[in-house]
């Protein structure tokens, strides 16, 4: 494997997911949060490349593919809810839906 | 020579991937940080390369690139312009605080499982033959070992077809007339 080995994937991974984990944390607009979501996605899915490049197997490659497939779905899913919340006028800001709450 | 532009490319990719995932977290507005997206997908594409997978670059450009953004994007256009703010304007409150404090444990942690070697399982890669990666290697697993995970994933797909339809037909039932009017 020509370049970086290993270990600087899975540091710039860890950057990456810290960074998507720190806009799930911080921003309050539910489709900002899906798209820090995605980031976390993503950095898992180098990960898997990168182990799978390592180990010399495409196992990983197949399970990013399946990854690929459930952000997709879950971005359906989770867009559909935010415009049916937009249609009935609800303010998208995930700190002031707290009907759920206790 | 071959492997100093790998690392200049690597080092490029890296630094264009974590800038974008920055600006996706701190924009204002979410159109922005959709578009910003866009190019955190492309740099890892470009990443996937470098560790031969052809095919996943391939579709991570098409499927999120491509079909993803481009609904995400479609729909920020939709619901207008609603840009809230910048979670780093006015000031640290215990929030911005706690959630600066849990991501960087997490990366602590994982920086520490990197620095003890994980036990000396990430040594060298492994030699790979030029077929590695490629779409028909990729589409052969999926139909001999992983015919399972190829099953289950058309059924999520399906599954959330069918709630991305519900869920966009209900929204207008919800509306009746004099409920529209007093909100207007």
């Amino acid at each position: 494997m020509h370049g970086p080995d290993i270990r600087w994937y899975v540091i710039l991974a860890a950057l990456l997911f810290s960074t998507g984990a720190l806009g799930v944390m911080l921003r309050r607009s539910p489709l900002v949060i899906l798209l820090s979501v995605e980031i976390m996605l993503n950095s898992a899915n180098l990960l898997l490349i990168a182990f799978s490049r390592l180990h010399g197997r495409e196992d990983g490659q197949i399970f990013a593919i399946s990854v690929m497939a459930v952000a997709a779905s879950e971005v359906v899913v989770g867009l559909g809810l935010i415009v049916a919340m937009g249609r009935r006028g609800v303010e998208l800001d995930v700190d002031k839906l707290r009907t759920l709450r206790g | 020579m071959a492997d100093f532009l790998v690392w200049v490319v690597w080092f490029g990719a890296a630094f264009a991937c974590l800038s974008s995932a920055l600006a996706v977290v701190s924009f204002r507005n979410p159109f922005y940080s959709a578009l910003a997206l866009i190019g955190n997908l492309a740099s890892l594409a470009v990443l996937f390369l470098l560790l031969s997978g052809e095919f996943v670059a391939a579709g991570q450009v098409l499927v999120y690139g491509g079909a993803v953004m481009v609904m995400f994007l479609f729909v920020i256009a939709y619901l207008g312009d609603r840009s809230d703010d910048s979670p780093w304007s006015g000031g640290p409150t215990w929030q911005i605080v706690g959630a600066v404090l849990a991501g960087g444990a997490i990366l602590a942690e994982v920086v520490v499982v990197v620095g003890l070697e994980a036990g000396g399982f990430l040594g060298h890669a492994r030699r790979v033959d030029r077929g590695f990666g490629s779409p028909e290697a990729i589409g052969r697993l999926f139909l001999t070992d992983h015919l399972l995970a190829f099953e289950v994933t058309s059924i999520v797909l399906l599954v959330a077809a069918v709630g991305g339809v519900v869920l966009g037909s209900h929204a207008r039932t919800f509306e009746t007339p004099g409920e529209h009017d007093a909100r207007a």
